[in-house]
């Protein structure tokens, strides 16, 4: 059997920055909550909001140790799997990734020691000044990132010359006309993602007894935030559709699943795309209301895959059930903001059985939304990776043989599986013990220790906590 | 109008960079590959916290390299890594696990032993990495409209693996000097004691490599024994701070034998870049031919005026925050 080199390089990217992007994504958000905890802290010196930061700051350190270990691959990728690729957009894409690095990677390295580990060591104000600045630098890192995902999507400032991308405007470059609704849609996505994740763990304490005056207050802050945010980012998900429409006409007709371009299109509720016949079997949907969506009338005129020839169309099935998966996610989410704001007569958001059990649930729900979100906007571009200039066949590397893309394939996945069991039962280990065991550790720190893990003071292995928690009362 | 010759100026700053990683990275890479050869667990807990508060830091030199290398010499990316593609997947797996294991080895009791491999293992396996990549440099390329051509596995040849294991002593040296600097007791015994064994399997894999490298390369062999004979100065200077290295660990000093390796590492890299120049893809293509627009290489270069000397200034403070012994029982538990 041949092997194509394309296809597993595709795979393989889809792996690596799939399993790259669900850290950042937590991050961003996590570390804007601990600054405004900071904020608190330092304006009221209420203790819960230090213990509150203390805590989120230990899970921060473990997600934000394992993005960078998962990150380093990715910039190595260009060249190795789509070497063609990096040749041609290094004009652009490499002073962007470099700015990325020397910006972003500088904040965080001089300011992430000061926030995990200078709370008694450095005046309170510049420990609240460090959680800023590191709140700062992830976002400063999504910008470039973002900027050069943008680019690649909606290219602008630039001029081709022998197959080479030359930069003509740096401004139309970085801010391309779809780099403004990305990185909104992104970072809210980030805020949503440590808003419900935040709420998810305060919950699942709140079920269990465990410090109920902190987690209580930290709870209603999320459902605060959420009851603003959730349904901000169906507006901005709306103004990043009509841009892709405008720009990427065929991605939205991927996500319709609609093939001829027509009026009075319906919203497929349900349907199974068939490609290879160009048409959708089984289709359920409400009359007019894509058209009314995408162009703001109900006999509006929607583009249709069939405008470009079948080479050109992106793998319609992928598209168009990420697409749903992710505002099925997002109606969820806008739904359990509003529940928490009827819950609040009585304070019974705090007590209500089986709405903690449902935020429960919700924290992996973001992760799975943005993941979909992704594949919509990344699979929903194919053929090209950079829009209408540059196919995905035309950039991989040339010397690259299937089976060199598989052994690496293959070794990446087993490479990521087990850091990533490490990781994660690291991270559970670190919710299991809670907010309860602050202050009864010794501290035997240096001044600044680089390694972000070594601010979680909790062990490995299990049944190794300094002093029982009531979840594992009587166990020493 | 291009006022200045930018390639020439970005080779220095990839230059400077390269040397940056090796020298820093070097050390605490070699430090993993040493760490099964430790004489007890506490001398590896020792060890490790020598070099935890830094290794970060020092590997983002890598990161920068990767990107500057995109930004200012897109074809050296661009055919490098294709040509190495299993070793930089090597060399990544090694880092990862390497990474990892910095923080979960402190967390851990019952697994210490795992974590232990992982990151003696791939620390091996980056440095072993990293030392075909500089053999696969000097093999050169095979090229065809600045696209690299060969095959997966054309970069495995005996240099390369020589290479490889030249990197793999010259980075256990550098621990050795390194832990002699940062120890005291029993374990900076042991590292005065393989201190010198190192240094000699340095020296015969160096030599080999040495007298090798011309029958690898007609243009090394014309630079080394024809027009340009002031370049037998640095082989010179190589052997003299092996010397040096020898009368330091012999007379007991501290700080000396990890200098000493600093400069036998600058001046063999030095040999390897003046047997070189201005060629940065072997052998058909020359740092001109190799760089990124003009305004692309103008446009980061501002921005990083500004950085650099931010970051090293950042990364000095961390080192003098860190100076003097570590000791066992001290730090990160």
């Amino acid at each position: 059997m041949e092997l194509d080199p394309l296809i597993l390089s595709r795979i393989q990217f889809a792996f690596v920055v799939s399993f790259h992007a669900i850290f950042p994504v937590f991050t961003i958000g996590l570390a804007s909550y601990i600054a405004v905890l900071e904020g608190l802290a330092f304006k009221t010196e209420n203790p819960a909001w230090i213990k509150l930061s203390a805590f989120w700051t230990k899970v921060f350190a473990v997600v934000f140790g394992m993005g960078v270990v998962s990150g380093i691959v990715m910039s190595f990728q260009f060249g190795t799997n789509w070497s063609n690729f990096a040749q041609a957009t290094a004009n652009y894409l490499g002073p962007i990734l470099s700015y990325e690095v020397v910006t972003a990677f500088f904040l965080e390295a001089a300011f992430l020691g000061v926030l995990l580990f200078g709370r008694d060591k450095v005046p309170a104000g510049l420990h609240l000044f460090a959680a800023i600045m590191v709140a700062t630098g992830t976002f400063i890192s999504s910008f470039w990132i973002l900027s050069a995902n943008s680019w690649m999507q909606t290219p602008a400032g630039f001029e081709l010359r022998e197959g080479v991308f030359h930069v003509t405007s740096w401004s139309e470059a970085i801010f391309n006309p779809s780099f403004p609704y990305r990185f909104l849609h992104m970072a809210l996505a980030s805020f949503l993602t440590g808003g419900f994740v935040v709420a998810g763990v305060s919950a699942w304490y709140l079920l269990l007894g465990r410090e109920v005056e902190a987690n209580r207050k930290a709870l209603s802050m999320c459902l605060w935030l959420l009851l603003f945010i959730a349904p901000a980012q169906l507006v901005v998900g709306d103004f990043h559709g009509l841009n892709t429409l405008e720009h990427q006409p065929t991605k939205v007709a991927a996500m319709e699943g609609n093939w001829e371009t027509s009026r009075n299109v319906p919203l497929l509720l349900f349907a199974i795309p068939d490609q290879e016949n160009q048409r959708n079997l089984y289709e359920i949907g409400i009359p007019s209301l894509a058209s009314m969506i995408l162009t703001h009338e109900w006999d509006g005129e929607v583009p249709g895959l069939k405008d470009v020839p079948v080479e050109e169309q992106p793998p319609v099935a992928i598209v168009f059930w990420s697409f749903r998966v992710m505002v099925a996610l997002g109606m969820l989410m806008i739904a359990f903001a509003v529940a928490g704001l009827f819950l609040r007569a009585g304070g019974r958001f705090a007590r209500n059985t089986w709405f903690l059990q449902g935020l429960r649930f919700m924290s992996i729900a973001p992760f799975f939304a943005v993941l979909s979100g992704w594949f919509v906007t990344e699979v929903g571009r194919a053929p090209w990776l950079v829009y209408g200039i540059m196919s995905q066949a035309e950039s991989v590397t040339p010397s690259l043989t299937g089976g060199m893309a598989l052994f690496t394939l293959i070794g990446y996945i087993v490479v990521y599986a087990m850091v990533f069991s490490a990781g994660v039962y690291y991270l559970m280990r670190v919710l299991y013990v809670g907010l309860e065991d602050r202050h009864d550790e010794e501290d035997h720190e240096a001044e600044r220790p680089a390694r972000p893990l070594s601010a979680a003071h909790v062990p490995f292995e299990y049944g190794e906590e300094k002093r029982s928690t009531p979840a594992n009362q009587g166990g020493h | 109008m291009e006022l200045f010759d930018l390639p020439l100026i970005w080779a220095f700053i990839i230059g400077f960079g390269i040397i940056m990683y090796v020298l820093m990275d070097g050390f605490d890479l070699g430090v993993g590959i040493l760490f099964p050869f430790a004489p007890n667990e506490e001398a590896r807990d020792t060890m490790m916290n020598s070099v935890a508060p830094v290794w970060d830091g020092n590997e983002t030199w890598l990161v920068l390299g990767g990107a500057g290398l995109l930004a200012a010499f897109p074809m050296v990316y661009t055919i490098f890594l294709p040509a190495l593609y299993i070793g930089v997947f090597l060399l990544l797996a090694g880092l990862i696990f390497r990474g990892v294991a910095f923080e979960f080895r402190f967390k851990a009791r019952t697994s210490r032993y795992l974590w232990n491999w992982a990151f003696a293992g791939g620390s091996t396996v980056a440095s072993f990495a990293q030392g075909a990549v500089v053999g696969t440099y000097i093999q050169g390329f095979e090229t065809a409209n600045g696209v690299y051509v060969g095959g997966a596995l054309d970069w495995l040849t005996p240099f390369t693996v020589l290479t490889g294991l030249g990197m793999l002593a010259g980075y256990a040296l550098l621990g050795s000097t390194w832990l002699i600097m940062k120890t005291e007791g029993r374990l900076q015994a042991w590292a005065y004691k393989i201190t010198l064994p190192l240094l000699a399997a340095v020296i015969i894999v160096f030599g080999i490599i040495s007298v090798w490298t011309p029958f690898v390369d007609d243009l090394v062999r014309e630079r080394w024994f024809s027009n340009l004979s002031v370049i037998w100065i640095l082989p010179v200077l190589t052997l003299l701070c092996a010397f040096q290295i020898y009368r330091s660990v012999r007379d007991r000093y501290e700080g000396m034998p990890f200098v000493a390796t600093m400069g036998l590492f600058i001046t063999t890299y030095l040999g390897l870049v003046v047997s070189r120049w201005p060629y940065v893809v072997p052998p058909d293509y020359t740092l001109w031919e190799a760089a990124s627009a003009y305004e692309s290489q103008l446009f980061l270069l501002l921005g990083l005026l500004f950085v650099i000397p931010i970051v090293l200034v950042y990364t000095a403070w961390t080192y003098w925050v860190f100076r003097g012994k570590v000791r066992a029982g001290e730090g990160y538990h």
